[in-house]
């Protein structure tokens, strides 16, 4: 099993994803830097950190996601090749178009960071098989963009095909119909605002991330 | 040349940064100001004199990224 | 040969902020009038920001040294030992005036200045924290101040990935017009891999690198050294803007050209950019510097001599590279897309030459910048003690429940949710423990070991205010304390030390009174002084702050499996209080709250007291004999078993130990105490351990329910004591304008 985090200028959560990845795995993940062309066809797994990739400039994700790696990163997608997006990673692949929508500014326009509770909407996706019918988990959120917009057809698209993997108990961003964390038709690329990566050790105050990474790990 | 283009959000995308404006306009006695939409300006310096053209091409730019448009839209304006 | 016309005037040397004397002794040390670019390298070096000119004298007599101290005041930062190889850099600075005139850009910046310091040294920037305070809140520019330095401090902080672990934020009328905005950076770095900023051997080439050199804060320090007027504001354009982004290339990249043997020395370009960097480099490695300034990337055009050494733009350093490792410097600041270029060498000269436009534009000598810059013993009277307040004199409330009320949401108590919400706490997944808890001190770990910093910042202006020296003791003793409570090892701090005008004497009678008393408490702990900053002038109109001295305590956890927080309170727990109740109200909360009274003498600090009690309570923590800790400061045991409380999320219930008044029982503020929460079965053993030790311990109260009840008092529910404590700030925010 190999993971890769793709690290893009002004990354901050690249280190956070790697040990996250490292405790499920057992391995270290490799570190792949944006300028790179191609993800090493060995990597079974890939994650998009969060962070303000190029500061946030223009719109958040947007820049990252017009780098080089991140055209590669697409054509794997295609193939079926498993990606997560967490924060910026989310906001990556919505301006990529690997995941519908987009994230606006916060309604309350603060940045908010705090524990959220989330609900599992569908505990039958490559990202959440693990949590063995646990219906609700806490994942720190910390992000100023993470309020989720798609317009009625997709959003009604989405609930009828069960994509809509996360939902906020208690919308912390406005985000649309409380909309966490989604996946594609596929069921191989997931994104979310939240931070799993963030609660994976007991110091952290909830290990309730590492479900996640194992369900995702586990489907390989 | 120069090409200045506009961008914001699409009628019907919340703006929640528009309506904080809107709102502190009117507690300051604006009260005419029924809405307020933010988007953003960038101004590009372009090489060549053929209008046309750079309207084209600042065009194709929008669409692939200066502008979201899941969100947004555009406008451009070419000066000399 | 006639004489030339002299370009330089009184008025100009006055502009400068230069007396007449110092002007007479640049006349001498440079053999010849300056040109404006010389002097105004000389302002810069002799501004209060940079020389320290009316503290000097004073900061020698701190405690700068002990076992664990790696390097102490005098470098970007201080930097301690925290074993196995790993060493702690840190610092904490004021950034008062800039966010002031802009808010945002005044307190991103100040967070970006302190970070630099950090990583300039070869640390990683690992945790920031920040201690604000405003004017009152209904003061009219308060909220959008509040509002601009929360979003400044989070803008960067957040972008840039360092967690914003804690801090402290108090609304004080005294500062109305001039608020102050001091950050702290703790960074992570190996101990035997430090960089310092002495640019030793001659030679080596200089290299520049990060942003560009635009025309900002052009005299930011020489205004930092100013007082305010309310022209003020009309300074806005020389307020330097911040860009975390770049920030954050510049750590990676620094970091990285760190791991290998290229660099000889380093300094970031912070007050008073390109003259103090290349200046101060130069003095400490004994060498001359000479610069092409063409060589400096400049963002405007047509940029002089004078503007760009004087300049402020943000995100740049300096460094001296080893001869021939030139090529790898390049490569790895392209790498991240980084401005780098060779602007000058290292000499033998002694002396600053400067290139421009192929002329030669300044040739001073380097040594009088530093050497013989003004070292003024400003004359000072520190203020008598106010008199002690008994008992009788504090009128006692007869609603303790409406009492306790208004002083959880007061102000200076009620929850600052709507502030740290802003940051992000746990960015590098490893915050224990930060604001989010309400606890003494944000914990975090180090990367990949089992053992962690505890950070805090603390001061209580009120009491430096009613007695200077006492004050002074408490800053230092109240973080000491604080580490203490959640089981850490205190080891040394940073301070930043704000007060008015120093051409005061009772002013600087203010800031000789602090020092002094810090200093005692410093000895007292073997708790050195290892980095800080002062700034002064801090007034406006003639008013000045109250003398405010933020101190920043740093302290080590060995073993992450011991360490306390105030969260773990357990249903049936006995509230055991360490150390003595005699009820102290003169300059409290209570007083200040409940009888809208601000005077009194300011409680005591016994420090062989504060020391005995203090390392018994961390030897409680590492026996695991508590469940939850707490000091006693603001406000009393009422409020230290209130925050107790919302952290535990769960009641308590005060009981009568002793026969002094309720009011001065439950809100007197005597020092040196903890709040423990107690397991049934240790309470014998760590009362009577306590009393043969000579530690006064007492039973006063217990753990459970959902009421937070005093005997004789209040008797109020968990949840609505909460919500009050939560709602004052959010509704100040969201309050508009009428």
């Amino acid at each position: 099993m190999k993971t890769a985090v793709i690290t893009f200028p002004a990354s901050n959560c690249n280190r956070d994803a790697a040990m996250a990845l490292e405790k499920v795995t057992g391995r270290p993940a490799q570190m792949i830097w944006h300028r790179e062309t191609e993800i090493p066809s060995d990597i079974d797994f890939v994650v998009l950190p969060g962070g303000f990739s190029y500061g946030d400039y223009l719109r958040c994700g947007a820049i990252a996601s017009r780098s080089p790696i991140v055209k590669d990163l697409v054509a794997k997608a295609e193939k079926g090749l498993p990606i997560a997006g967490f924060c910026n990673g989310f906001q990556v692949l919505t301006e990529s178009g690997l995941l519908p929508g987009a994230l606006l500014r916060n309604k309350q326009l603060n940045f908010v960071c705090r524990p959220q509770k989330l609900t599992i909407e569908n505990g039958n996706t490559r990202y959440t098989s693990q949590y063995a019918g646990l219906k609700e988990v806490i994942f720190p959120i910390a992000h100023h963009d993470g309020n989720y917009y798609a317009d009625d057809a997709t959003l009604n698209q989405l609930e009828k095909e069960g994509r809509v993997v996360f939902r906020y108990a208690g919308n912390p961003n406005g985000s649309a119909r409380d909309i966490a964390g989604i996946v594609n038709e596929g069921g191989n690329v997931f994104g979310m605002m939240p931070h799993p990566e963030r609660a994976i050790d007991p110091v952290h105050g909830g290990t309730d991330g590492l479900g996640l990474f194992k369900s995702i790990i586990e489907s390989i | 040349m120069k090409a200045l283009v506009y961008v914001g959000l699409k009628p019907g995308v919340l703006d929640p940064q528009g309506r904080a404006i809107a709102r502190s306009l009117n507690d300051l006695g604006f009260d005419e100001v029924t809405g307020a939409f933010q988007g953003k300006v960038i101004e590009l310096n372009l090489s060549g004199d053929d209008k046309d053209h750079a309207k084209a091409r600042v065009t194709e730019m929008c669409e692939k990224l200066l502008a979201n448009t899941v969100i947004e839209s555009y406008r451009i304006e070419i000066e000399d | 040969m006639a004489k030339k016309k002299s370009e330089i005037t009184p008025e100009i040397v006055a502009e400068h902020g230069l007396t007449p004397e110092e002007y007479e002794i640049i006349l001498d040390r440079v053999g010849r009038e300056p040109n404006l670019t010389e002097l105004g390298i000389f302002s810069v070096m002799w501004s209060e920001h940079c020389s320290y000119k009316s503290s000097r004298r004073h900061l020698g007599k701190f405690l700068t040294k002990g076992k664990r101290v790696i390097q102490g005041p005098g470098e970007n930062a201080g930097v301690i030992d925290i074993d196995d190889g790993d060493a702690i850099i840190f610092k904490m600075e004021s950034h008062n005036h800039p966010s002031y005139i802009e808010p945002y850009q005044g307190a991103a910046t100040g967070v970006g200045g302190i970070m630099r310091d950090v990583f300039t040294m070869g640390a990683r920037p690992i945790a920031l924290m920040n201690a604000l305070r405003f004017g009152e809140p209904d003061h009219w520019k308060t909220r959008q101040l509040v509002k601009g330095v929360v979003a400044g401090i989070g803008g960067y902080g957040n972008c840039v990935g360092v967690p914003t672990v804690g801090g402290e934020t108090n609304f004080h009328k005294g500062y109305n017009g001039n608020i102050l905005v001091n950050a702290m950076c703790v960074g992570l770095a190996d101990a035997d891999n430090v960089f310092y900023s002495a640019a030793k051997g001659v030679g080596n080439p200089i290299f520049y690198v990060g942003s560009k050199t635009g025309r900002d804060g052009i005299h930011g320090a020489t205004m930092a050294s100013a007082e305010f007027d309310d022209d003020s504001e009309e300074k806005r354009p020389t307020v330097q803007v911040g860009d975390p982004f770049t920030e954050k290339l510049l750590i990676e990249a620094c970091l990285e050209l760190m791991a290998t043997d290229a660099i000889i020395a380093i300094q970031d370009m912070g007050a008073a950019g390109l003259t103090s960097s290349s200046i101060e480099m130069a003095d400490k490695g004994g060498v001359g510097i000479q610069l092409n300034l063409d060589k400096v990337p400049q963002r405007e055009p047509n940029m002089t001599a004078y503007e760009m050494m004087l300049s402020e733009s943000q995100e740049r350093m300096l460094m001296v590279i080893k001869p021939g490792k030139e090529k790898l410097a390049y490569e790895i600041f392209e790498k991240w897309e980084l401005d780098v270029a060779l602007i000058g060498k290292t000499t033998d000269t002694g002396r600053l030459v400067l290139k421009h436009n192929r002329k030669k534009v300044c040739d001073i000598p380097i040594a009088p910048l530093a050497d013989d810059a003004p070292n003024l013993d400003r004359p000072y009277v520190i203020p008598a003690g106010q008199p002690v307040l008994s008992h009788s004199e504090v009128w006692e409330t007869q609603d303790y429940n409406d009492a306790l009320v208004r002083i959880m949401s007061h102000p200076n108590i009620a929850s600052k949710r709507w502030i740290w919400e802003q940051y992000d706490r746990h960015v590098m997944a490893d915050t224990v423990d930060s604001s989010q808890s309400g606890g003494d001190a944000a914990i975090v770990r180090i990367h990949g070991k089992n053992k962690a910093v505890a950070i805090t910042t603390d001061c209580t202006p009120r009491y430096c205010y009613a007695d200077p020296y006492e004050g002074g003791k408490q800053c230092v003793a109240e973080t000491w304390r604080n580490l203490t409570a959640v089981g850490a090892d205190p080891i040394a701090i940073t301070d930043c030390l704000n007060f008015g005008n120093p051409e005061r004497p009772d002013i600087m009678g203010q800031f000789v009174g602090c020092i002094e008393g810090m200093n005692e408490a410093c000895r007292a702990f073997a708790y050195p002084v290892v980095s800080g900053n002062v700034s002064l002038y801090n007034e406006t109109n003639g008013v000045a702050i109250p003398p405010t001295p933020a101190v920043g305590g740093v302290g080590l956890i060995p073993d992450l499996e011991h360490f306390a927080t105030l969260k773990g309170a357990q249903e049936g727990d006995t509230l055991v209080l360490i150390g003595e109740t005699e009820g102290w109200l003169g300059a409290s909360i209570y007083l200040s709250v409940i009888n809208s009274r601000e005077e009194g003498a300011p409680p005591p600090v016994d420090l062989e007291v504060e020391k005995r009690n203090g390392d018994y309570v961390r030897s409680l923590i590492r026996g695991r004999r508590v469940h939850a800790v707490h000091d006693c400061s603001d406000g009393g045991l009422a409020v230290t078993a209130c925050e107790m409380a919302f952290g535990s999320n769960i009641g308590m219930q005060l009981s009568r130990s002793n026969d002094i008044p309720t009011h001065a029982w439950l809100f007197g503020e005597d020092q040196g105490r903890y709040l423990l929460a107690v397991e049934e079965h240790s309470v014998n053993p760590v009362i009577s351990t306590a009393h043969s030790k000579g530690i006064p311990a007492q039973v006063v109260g217990k753990v459970g329910g959902n009421r937070i009840i005093a005997d004789g008092a209040f008797d109020v529910t968990l949840e609505g004591l909460r919500e009050k404590h939560e709602a004052w700030l959010p509704a100040l925010m969201n309050k508009t304008d009428a």
